[in-house]
């Protein structure tokens, strides 16, 4: 398909080959309430879309006009989808497609239906897609390395069609271009949890926190790694509150000063609820922290939630929830 | 990420995250400085809600859509783009409307529902290959069978204002309402052919894993799942055979933040979480949840700005004001925590006494309701989280039994940057300052408001207090059911309706 050609825009009715073609008309009932004040282009190419459609010619002048209603409109999934048992029908190269999605997504990085018309050209591709698909990704992600749809079709990618080699070394580069980047922990989560490459999340589980201790350490205010390593310790809560470097991590934060405390404390809190058996340390630094002195008789799980009432006052609602949740 | 950091943290440049969060920090915080800086009575004013300016916004969009709204590119689209708009519209107005306010503009409310079916079907551009998400377009049908009569009712009851009008006119509209209605109805009829067809339809929607996809061979995502259940629900087909599966998918959603994402392994999402809570509640299943872990993970997503973000290190964003929002009202409700559950039961619950002697403590954090949460820079200039609003200063009584009315999230705060950052004076809410307004955000951010104003109320049939609401009392929408994000009179209406067919 060939791009400079279709800058010329022609509509049906101009073009010879759609002769024979009588348009459909949108229904829009009896009594149309808000139409939507199309343009002549858009409501002429439909019509003869909805006439194909209706007619299921799969067909190159139909997957042309595909075309031309994806360009009006790349959100309508009926154009999709028949675009693509045109594809199936007339047997054409899907690589080429790929391309064609490429130029559209362009534009287009948010758009449900073009991630799903990859995802179905990839799988139709199958292993030999994986590259590709990781490199487009890529691509994406070098511009929004957020992008939601761009993580998932990764996902998908490397779990249907593979290509985990370079992922771990890959999203330990976004975290050193941006430690705070939390797509990038949530795909280090999935590569340590789902990599066949790897041992899995226990086998893993030591470095990892080695890894996150420090980037903690380097940005205690930073939640993205706070959640980690809770992660790391999921269904194993005995793991979690037993490993000395967790604590460890939680005390050298909370006396350090200048330093966000909030994700500290509330990781020791969860920490007790748990089982935790908090060192006098632990203690001592909770209570330096604590405004009110005079509460020394509480335990150690309502000194948290009271200095986090005034420390992270804008969740003083939650912070007093878990307190009447607090078995004493 | 708000915060110091330690020296080396500093020291280092500061990343795109940062620095995207410190600039929208920055234009919030002099929205509210400036805020703080006006005296008492230009503030009251500031903080209305522009009422009769959100409806002709909104209006002037149901009457006559442009062409670009061929592609309905709301940015944060998260539900078809064409629902979200017609859902949006239509939900917007209703929320704006009180009682008896609607006679004035009476004419209105049928449109609406009118629009929102238009919208669905006209901007779908064919009606082959029906995304599940249409199937929302019949229950405001449904709804609108309602609507008319309740518009008759009050002809007839405000009779007096009518003889001053123009009677003809009246009678050219209701015709050409009803009419239109009927040939609506019949398709309605068509649609769900005495709900077999629509069953099937979500039947064959259904994934083996257990999952819906939004349309045929569509993606399969918690979406999908919360717009089947949801409809079926409200349509009263929900069976076993429905909900087998959902349950387990949506489970393998929650990922290790807490949260719930689109598909298993994907990051956790605001807007997943409520389709994934929402969906887990109606299938009666919320309990599969790490509930703990999700209401830490979104009782954190609301920021320094006061509004609440979509995922951890993210921005802030006016629709999570319902979306994050609206978890909590959904989790106020569950018998887990004390609540009475999504019945619809219509009993008529009095604001009970004894909730004001613990309301005392209930208004304490709201005590500043018409002051600004002003925060203070710290030395780098920048905003740290210790600052955030005025809390309490009393000391919380503490009770045995957590006052289960009291929500746990910052409701003032969020209400705050609705008003003063997602509000457009001239009609229209944004996602944050420096963005533009549209439909979405318009409908998101009201229910968010509603969300919050109705926090501490025991059910929709009590008016909330004034400490509830931010600003004027007159600021006060109508309740939404959270569960839907409908105005809950009309939920009610619909459910009966079809609880009959």
């Amino acid at each position: 398909m060939n791009w400079e050609e279709d800058e010329e825009k022609l509509l049906p009715s101009q073009r010879p080959e759609w002769s024979d073609v009588s348009p459909l008309p949108q229904d829009d009932g009896p009594n149309p309430v808000v139409p939507i004040a199309y343009k002549p282009e858009f409501a002429e190419t439909m019509d003869y879309f909805r006439a194909v459609y209706r007619a299921d010619e799969r067909s190159p002048r139909a997957l042309q006009l595909t075309h031309q209603a994806i360009l009006l409109n790349p959100g309508n999934y009926t154009v999709w989808h028949f675009r693509r048992l045109i594809l199936e029908t007339l047997s054409k190269d899907l690589q080429q497609e790929l391309d064609y999605v490429s130029k559209i997504a362009e534009k287009n990085s948010k758009n449900y239906q073009i991630w799903h018309h990859r995802r179905w050209l990839a799988e139709k591709l199958g292993p030999d897609a994986a590259g590709r698909e990781l490199k487009f990704t890529e691509k994406i992600l070098s511009g929004d390395a957020k992008n939601y749809h761009a993580w998932s079709h990764r996902q998908w990618v490397l779990q249907s069609l593979g290509g985990w080699d370079d992922e771990l070394e890959y999203c330990h580069q976004l975290l050193e271009e941006d430690i705070f980047n939390n797509s990038a922990w949530n795909q280090r989560y999935f590569i340590i949890t789902k990599s066949p490459l790897l041992g899995g999340l226990q086998a893993m589980r030591e470095s990892e926190v080695k890894y996150t201790v420090a980037a903690i350490l380097a940005n205690p205010e930073n939640e993205s790694p706070w959640r980690y390593l809770r992660g790391l310790y999921k269904d194993d809560p005995k793991s979690w509150i037993h490993d000395p470097q967790v604590s460890t991590l939680c005390l050298k934060v909370l006396t350090s000063s200048g330093t966000n405390h909030v994700f500290a404390l509330s990781t020791v809190l969860d920490l007790l609820s748990h089982g935790l058996q908090p060192s006098r340390e632990l203690r001592e630094a909770v209570d330096t922290l604590n405004p009110n002195s005079s509460s020394t008789k509480d335990s150690l799980g309502n000194t948290i939630c009271s200095v986090l009432e005034h420390a992270d006052a804008m969740r003083v609602n939650y912070w007093r929830w878990r307190k009447s949740q607090l078995i004493v | 990420m708000e915060g110091e950091g330690t020296a080396t943290g500093r020291q280092r440049r500061a990343t795109a995250s940062q620095l995207d969060q410190w600039t929208v920090q920055d234009q919030v915080f002099k929205i509210y400085g400036a805020f703080a800086s006006i005296p008492r009575s230009a503030q009251s004013v500031i903080l209305e809600l522009q009422r009769d300016k959100h409806v002709e916004y909104l209006t002037r969009g149901l009457q006559q859509l442009g062409p670009s709204f061929v592609v309905l590119d709301a940015k944060c689209v998260l539900l078809p783009s064409s629902f979200d708009l017609g859902f949006a519209t239509g939900s917007c107005t209703q929320l704006l409307y009180l009682g008896n306010q609607l006679t004035m503009n009476w004419r209105i409310m049928p449109s609406t529902f009118l629009a929102v079916v238009r919208i669905q079907m006209v901007a779908m551009g064919v009606d082959q290959g029906r995304q599940v998400a249409e199937t929302f377009a019949l229950y405001w049908i449904g709804r609108r069978m309602v609507a008319v009569l309740w518009l008759l009712m009050y002809l007839f009851s405000y009779s007096r204002f009518f003889v001053f009008r123009c009677l003809i006119l009246q009678q050219r509209m209701l015709q050409s309402i009803l009419l239109s209605l009927w040939a609506d109805i019949k398709r309605c009829r068509q649609l769900i052919g005495g709900q077999d067809n629509l069953y099937k339809f979500l039947s064959r929607m259904k994934d083996s894993s257990g999952a819906f996809r939004m349309h045929d061979a569509g993606e399969i995502d918690v979406r999908a799942c919360y717009t089947a259940i949801s409809v079926a629900s409200i349509l009263n087909i929900l069976d076993d055979e429905l909900a087998k599966g959902v349950g387990n998918y949506i489970l393998s959603c929650q990922t290790y933040e807490g949260g719930i994402a689109g598909e298993p392994g994907s990051e956790a999402h605001g807007g997943y979480t409520f389709c994934g809570l929402a969906a887990m509640v109606l299938i009666n299943q919320a309990n599969s949840l790490d509930l703990a872990s999700l209401i830490d993970w979104v009782a954190f997503r609301q920021g320094v700005e006061c509004g609440f973000q979509g995922r951890t290190n993210k921005l802030v964003d006016g629709c999570y004001s319902f979306w994050q929002g609206g978890v909590f009202a959904l989790l106020q409700r569950l018998p887990a925590f004390g609540g009475e559950g999504f019945g619809t039961s219509d009993v008529e619950v009095e604001w009970v006494s004894d909730s004001t002697s613990e309301g005392d403590d209930e208004d304490r954090d709201s005590s500043d309701d018409n002051e600004a949460l002003h925060p203070e820079p710290d030395q780098e200039g920048h905003q740290s989280s210790s600052h955030s609003p005025e809390s309490s200063t009393a000391v919380h009584i503490h009770h045995s039994r957590h006052n289960q009315l009291e929500p746990l999230f910052h409701t003032m705060a969020l209400q705050q940057y609705i008003v003063l950052c997602s509000q457009e004076q001239e009609g229209g809410f944004r996602d944050k300052p420096g963005k533009a307004r549209d439909y979405y955000h318009t409908c998101y951010c009201l229910s968010g408001l509603s969300v919050c104003q109705y926090s501490r109320s025991k059910n929709e049939n009590s008016p909330p207090l004034p400490t509830s609401v931010l600003g004027p009392y007159s600021n006060l929408l109508e309740p939404i059911h959270p569960l839907y994000n409908v105005v809950s009179r009309q939920y009610h209406d619909a459910r009966e309706f079809f609880s009959k067919y």
